[in-house]
């Protein structure tokens, strides 16, 4: 097999079930998402059936099994955020980007996805923008942040 | 290898020599708070002015003082004078802090937020740091943070680190329990159940393999006390767990932490490192028969892996759902072996209480039941947001008046939210409560692990209900039917209301639901998401029933009973327009505009970014 996470499996003990969740978590690290070929050959190395795999991975909101665009839009919905407006600037968000959380746009340029907490509560609202963290959001500084992202 | 003492005083004479030397300091608070406001963009202005002036400055990022509302945030200390803090310092205002103070003789008192005075020490304008009402609270737990290098061993040493399990490891494990024991200290994740009993039946059990789990997956929306510790002084941490790991005969512990804080991740394995590379951590640590090692795991994202069998379930690979409880995991853990699982909050704050002792502990701060103090993450409506540190019984509203400054905007405060979506809304009638594990849980919320959001007239509490349902609906691992069933069928009644569609009967309905889940649940998840929902049926019926029989939402929130519109204030800039992302409003140049309903998706664009105020919803 050859889905180019061989450099990821030869850290991890092999057919030690307890590593699962970190190997999964750094083959999406690496490539984004993971496949179906990925999770079968993780599969194989830590001694778990695919359907376990896919029980896990669904399980948990961080997998994802399609690949993201270049960037993605994290609209955290904390309790803090949302006393403070942030689904008013998802919905905003949404229907700029034309896409829904958990979609990816058509030119693979943002995915959009809701974050439960990133624990920024005290500048709340906040929007993270693949590892940059914006606080004090609103619609306008919403629709600038996706302008710098795009140019 | 260099003893621990021999450490201690080389890493004491270099923080005098820091504290004392020719040299300034600037010390950026650079957690990820302090970076969502702009901490780099000022990191960096001080480090061009460092090179433009050719300064012999030391520029350190470190964790957050808990000012998160004037972030970025910076203290300076300059020889010869006490530090300062500053706030507000974006990259601009570090040019002006240069040129001023680290250049010239003008502390800018206009940015400081305090200085740290001696006694007999003052400086002209500005005031103790003691005097803000964020910072004067005792801090023990917070001691640290802010104030030194996370990722600089020494300064932890310096600042009187690892003297707690320094003593711990004079004592026998049963000493250091009954130590613990007396502190009174109860686990600062939530359920409040005594630590040290908690630690004796793990260490009664019989076998040689034992473990002790750190719960660092804070997952309540609106806390993030873990996330500011961890990134301000991970070290506390793991002292607490070398404690724990000696008290309960466990050779191996596991840090669960969730990966949405990659900053803290950092932290933590870096600080492990460190103590690996000093033998804190390995084999015969401090020449003791004492092993000890600490792994990280990484959450994937499931707030039931808050839940201390789930989070067992998770760290063995599998789908983290709970289990029925007995066996209990300090009998029947990780690998079915005896596990302890502890708070963050909880393990830094044994480190605290080795160091001062337990009686001294118990006596110094709290009320007869909940003793020391506890961490908090002030948030929402309030002016001052951040992390405060309090001693428990101090009462909600001397938390969200005396040290959060009052309501955003002077506007009339409503309920206060704690313990996340297993707690609930305190009212602002009941404000005089004390916040202790007893107080909390009688007004039907719970102490929780330290979220507090406060919530002002502008906020729905059918909103805040629904919101809190569709998160522990989500969340459901749907291994049993009350939790998966019930918080689902919540949520559809609570839809309904919120769209203008409710009964009065559905109200009745919610609370014999609620109930069912309560009692029906098997983990704490299920049996606690009932309680925001509760509280606001207790203390808000009055709003419930205005949006039934009126169809009316009277803190105009609920997206299917309102309406936004452009009053006469209009100026015509037209900038509402161009920013609807609907295309819903139209106007000629210079006149008034109009919104058109039925294509307005109520995202309230316009209002947020009207001049004039002129766009109002009713």
């Amino acid at each position: 097999m050859n889905n180019g996470i061989e450099h990821i499996l030869v850290k991890y003990p092999q057919g030690d079930r307890g590593f699962l969740i970190p190997v999964l978590q750094e083959v999406q690290e690496f490539y984004g998402y993971i496949s179906p070929e990925m999770a079968d050959e993780v599969g194989d190395f830590t001694g778990v059936s695919p359907g376990e795999i896919f029980g896990v991975t669904s399980f948990y909101s961080q997998f994802r099994f399609t690949r993201p665009g270049k960037h993605t839009i994290k609209v955290c919905l904390g309790t803090a955020c949302h006393v403070r407006g942030s689904d008013r600037i998802l919905e905003f968000i949404q229907l700029q980007l034309k896409i829904k959380p958990g979609e990816t746009m058509l030119n693979e340029l943002f995915s959009l996805e809701r974050v439960a907490c990133v624990g920024c509560c005290a500048l709340a609202p906040v929007v993270v923008v693949d590892k940059d963290v914006h606080g004090r959001m609103s619609s306008t500084k919403s629709q600038k942040l996706l302008k710098k992202y795009k140019d | 290898m260099a003893t621990l003492d021999e450490m201690r005083a080389k890493a004491l004479a270099e923080w005098r020599t820091a504290e004392q030397g020719r040299q300034s300091h600037v010390l950026v608070g650079a957690a990820t708070c302090g970076k969502a406001a702009g901490a780099l963009e000022t990191l960096a202005a001080f480090q061009s002015q460092q090179a433009k002036h050719g300064l012999d400055i030391a520029v350190t990022q470190v964790g957050c003082i808990g000012v998160c509302y004037m972030e970025p945030v910076v203290a300076i200390r300059k020889p010869g004078h006490p530090m300062i803090l500053y706030g507000n310092v974006d990259a601009r205002a570090a040019g002006r802090l240069t040129q001023k103070w680290l250049l010239g003789d003008n502390p800018c008192a206009d940015l400081a937020i305090g200085a740290f005075l001696q006694e007999g020490q003052s400086v002209d304008g500005i005031p103790p740091l003691s005097a803000h009402p964020m910072l004067g609270t005792p801090r023990l737990i917070l001691r640290n943070c802010g104030l030194i290098d996370p990722t600089d061993f020494s300064h932890y040493l310096a600042r009187g680190g690892h003297k707690g399990f320094e003593k711990a490891l004079a004592l026998t494990p049963q000493q250091v329990i009954d130590e613990v024991k007396k502190s009174g200290l109860r686990g600062r994740g939530g359920a409040g159940f005594t630590t040290g009993v908690k630690w004796q039946i793990c260490h009664d059990q019989p076998g040689e393999v034992k473990y002790l789990i750190c719960n660092a997956d804070e997952g309540d929306p609106g806390a993030f006390m873990n996330r500011s510790l961890i990134e301000g002084d991970p070290h506390v941490l793991l002292e607490g767990m070398l404690i724990g790991g000696y008290a309960l005969g466990a050779a191996e512990g596991y840090i669960y932490i969730r990966a949405e804080y990659p900053l803290a991740v950092e932290r933590l394995k870096f600080a492990i490192q460190q103590l690996r590379d000093v033998g804190l951590l390995g084999s015969a640590i401090l020449g003791s028969d004492f092993h000890f090692d600490i792994h990280i795991r990484e959450g994937a994202g499931a707030f039931v892996c808050g839940e201390e069998t789930a989070l067992i379930a998770s760290i063995e690979g599998q789908r983290g759902m709970p289990r029925s409880r007995p066996p209990f995991p300090a009998t029947s853990g990780l690998g079915g072996k005896p596990t302890v699982i502890n708070n963050v909050e909880t393990l830094a704050t044994v480190a605290i209480v080795m160091r001062t002792g337990g009686n001294e502990y118990a006596r110094q701060y709290g009320t007869e039941c909940s003793k020391g103090t506890k961490t908090f993450a002030l948030a929402g409506k309030v002016k001052n947001t951040g992390l405060i540190e309090v001693p428990l019984g101090t009462t909600l509203r001397q938390i969200v008046f005396d040290i959060g400054g009052g309501i955003l905007n002077d506007k009339q405060i409503k309920a206060v939210q704690t313990g996340g979506p297993s707690g609930g809304c305190i009212p602002a009638d009941r404000l005089d409560t004390p916040v202790d594990y007893e107080s909390l849980t009688a007004v039907g919320s719970i102490m929780g692990s330290g979220g507090m959001i406060v919530m002002d007239e502008d906020n729905c509490m059918v909103d805040v209900a629904h919101y809190f349902l569709s998160f522990t609906k989500e969340e459901s691992c749907g291994k049993c039917s009350p939790c998966r069933l019930g918080t689902r069928h919540m949520l559809e009644i609570l839809e309904r209301i919120s769209a203008g569609q409710g009964k009065l009967e559905d109200l009745e309905r919610l609370e014999k639901l609620s109930n069912t889940v309560k009692d029906g649940s098997l983990c704490g998840l299920g049996q606690t998401a009932p309680n925001p929902v509760l509280t606001t049926l207790r203390y808000f019926r009055d709003e419930y029933v205005t949006h039934i029989t009126e169809r009316r939402c009277p803190a105009a929130v609920c997206q299917g009973l309102i309406a936004y519109e452009i009053t006469g204030a209009c100026t015509g800039c037209a900038i509402c327009a161009r920013l609807c992302p609907v295309g819903a409003i139209a106007g000629d140049k210079k006149l008034l505009h109009v919104i058109d309903p039925k294509v307005c998706v109520r995202c309230g664009a316009c209002r947020d970014c009207c001049k004039y105020n002129a766009v109002v919803v009713h």
